[in-house]
């Protein structure tokens, strides 16, 4: 198809410059409602990650025999499969999590970020750069999402991945950083923060894509 | 009334420069100075009733306000006007709204989420959306929110240091109870710390106006919203819901009235933007307060009416004499 990437090009972009939640905005949803904790986040991040590179496979290994005009619903059959999977894996083995992620581990059916990489992506290449391509995305959704659970956690609760290491007496947790509330305010500062270092690296005379 | 304004002239004695024609000699520090002198009744009567509490929020508050500003408008690279005054309100004013208890480290938050989030990160004095203080008082109110509603009795009630209890419209919505409408004028009730006492608020509001800073359809318009519109309710139940002269005089309806409506950059420029501001800030109180799970309403009532200031605007526009659309 297009211009073909090394291998390792296709990995890291889901890193940093195509990272998908914090450049492409994808799959706000989950983003903003499971992370209230670092271990939310991760659980969530791993769950997609594993419907992400499964998907991606198959979409990538049948694109020959998908009619143009049915792919979006076989794209969706296939993510909705395998997200199944993934929520009576957690159901069975890690029911606290599964309770604590509640309905958010159904709906990563309907993440974008998944459609998306199948319809921009699987859909176009070789099996072996669709599953780069999808590990790459899910590391970087994964990351963020941590990160943006450990902010939150730090703050909203005084711990980190339940251990708690600020005292009461010591720092009031705020409160709002548990609420929806606090992820808003969380994630426009880490896409703030991102942006401008990103500029800076780009005014620097680093090279910009 | 407005001063008298003084007009440019050329060489001539004619003006030939575009518009604005009417000049006045107000400028920005101006009017925050006067903003500033019109908050010292408020703020002495704080300093009465909740003695060192009240000095030590507002300084709090003002010098973490003024510090935040400096920063950001250091590392925006843009000219450092802290002397002009307005962070200087958003900190007293944030502090007058905030509970005696308060703790220092949470005034701190406060005043930098305000200045910082509130105001530089819209683009500075003039850019914001939302009145800064008020919008660090709900950032406070999201975050401690067991401490931003521990109340004190006034120190000069009772001879002690504190004593906890219920503000008056706590008490009149969960216990149906009423505090005597001269306290609550006076400022003889628990509260926030510039909240207790209307006439002194009143005494600023009405300096303000004699100035000509602001618009005496904002402040009026406001109470009197709230008291149409509490007074309905009062009509239907008048032993379930209170007079609506208690509605005016509790909380934070008069500092919110004559300092917080009628911020210059928070509140629409035309005269019917205006009306619809008022009246529909005056209908969320009373719906809050009374129906609400909070006991107060102020806060959010200018919040949200502050939210679609830039619509109101914009529907509100005059006609061009002549348009056709």
């Amino acid at each position: 198809m297009a211009v073909s990437k090394s291998v390792l090009e296709e990995f890291t972009k889901g890193l940093w410059s195509e990272n998908p939640v914090i450049k492409a905005l994808l799959g706000l949803c989950p983003t903003l409602a499971v992370t209230n904790s670092a271990l939310n986040g991760l659980s969530m991040g791993l769950a997609t990650t594993f419907v992400l590179i499964s998907s991606s496979t198959i979409v990538s290994i049948i694109k020959r025999v998908v009619p143009a005009q049915v792919r979006i619903p076989t794209f969706i059959v296939i993510i909705a499969g395998f997200v199944t999977v993934a929520d009576i894996f957690l159901k069975a083995q890690f029911p606290p999590i599964s309770k604590s992620l509640g309905p958010y581990v159904p709906l990563i059916v309907v993440n974008c970020l998944i459609l998306g990489r199948s319809e921009i992506f699987a859909s176009k290449h070789s099996v072996g750069m669709s599953i780069i391509d999808a590990l790459g995305m899910g590391v970087g959704f994964s990351g963020t999402l941590v990160v943006l659970g450990s902010i939150r956690e730090i703050l909203g609760s005084g711990s980190l991945f339940n251990f708690k290491f600020l005292a009461e007496s010591l720092f009031t947790p705020w409160v709002v950083m548990v609420l929806p509330a606090g992820a808003f305010l969380t994630l426009g500062f880490l896409i703030g923060m991102i942006n401008f270092i990103s500029s800076r690296k780009g005014s620097k005379g680093r090279a910009q894509p | 009334m407005e001063k008298e304004a003084k007009e440019q002239e050329s060489a001539v004695g004619l003006i030939i420069t575009s518009s604005p024609h009417i000049l006045k000699e107000t400028s920005i520090p101006k009017i925050m100075h006067t903003v500033i002198m019109a908050l010292i009744p408020a703020m002495a009567v704080s300093i009465y009733f909740f003695r060192l509490r009240a000095v030590i929020m507002i300084v709090t508050c003002t010098l973490a306000s003024m510090l935040t500003e400096a920063f950001f408008q250091r590392l925006r690279k843009r000219q450092v006007t802290v002397y002009d005054g307005s962070a200087i309100i958003t900190g007293i004013l944030l502090a007058l709204t905030l509970p005696p208890s308060f703790p220092v480290f949470g005034a701190v938050l406060g005043a930098v989420f305000a200045v910082a989030i509130g105001k530089q990160f819209f683009g500075g004095l003039g850019y914001n959306i939302f009145n800064p203080a008020l919008l660090g008082r709900a950032f406070l109110q999201a975050t401690y929110p067991v401490l931003i509603t521990t109340w004190t009795e006034p120190f000069a009630k009772k001879g002690v240091d504190a004593i906890a209890t219920a503000t008056p419209l706590a008490l009149m919505k969960f216990e149906g109870k009423m505090v005597p409408l001269l306290d609550l004028f006076f400022g003889n009730t628990s509260g926030s710390l510039g909240e207790t006492s209307a006439l002194a608020i009143i005494i600023g509001g009405l300096y303000l106006r004699y100035k000509g800073y602001i618009n005496w359809k904002l402040p009026l318009g406001y109470l009197g919203a709230i008291f149409v519109f509490g007074g309905i309710f009062w009509l239907i139940n008048p032993a379930k819901y209170p007079v609506p002269v208690f509605h005016i005089l509790a909380g934070g309806a008069m500092l919110g009235a004559w300092f917080m409506v009628t911020d210059m950059v928070t509140s629409p420029v035309t005269v019917l933007g205006q009306w619809i501001f008022v009246i529909g800030a005056g209908f969320l109180v009373v719906i809050i307060r009374l129906f609400g799970g909070l006991p107060e309403g102020v806060m959010y009532s200018i919040l949200l009416m502050n939210a679609i200031v830039p619509l109101l605007n914009r529907w509100t526009k005059p006609k061009i004499f002549g348009e056709v659309k």
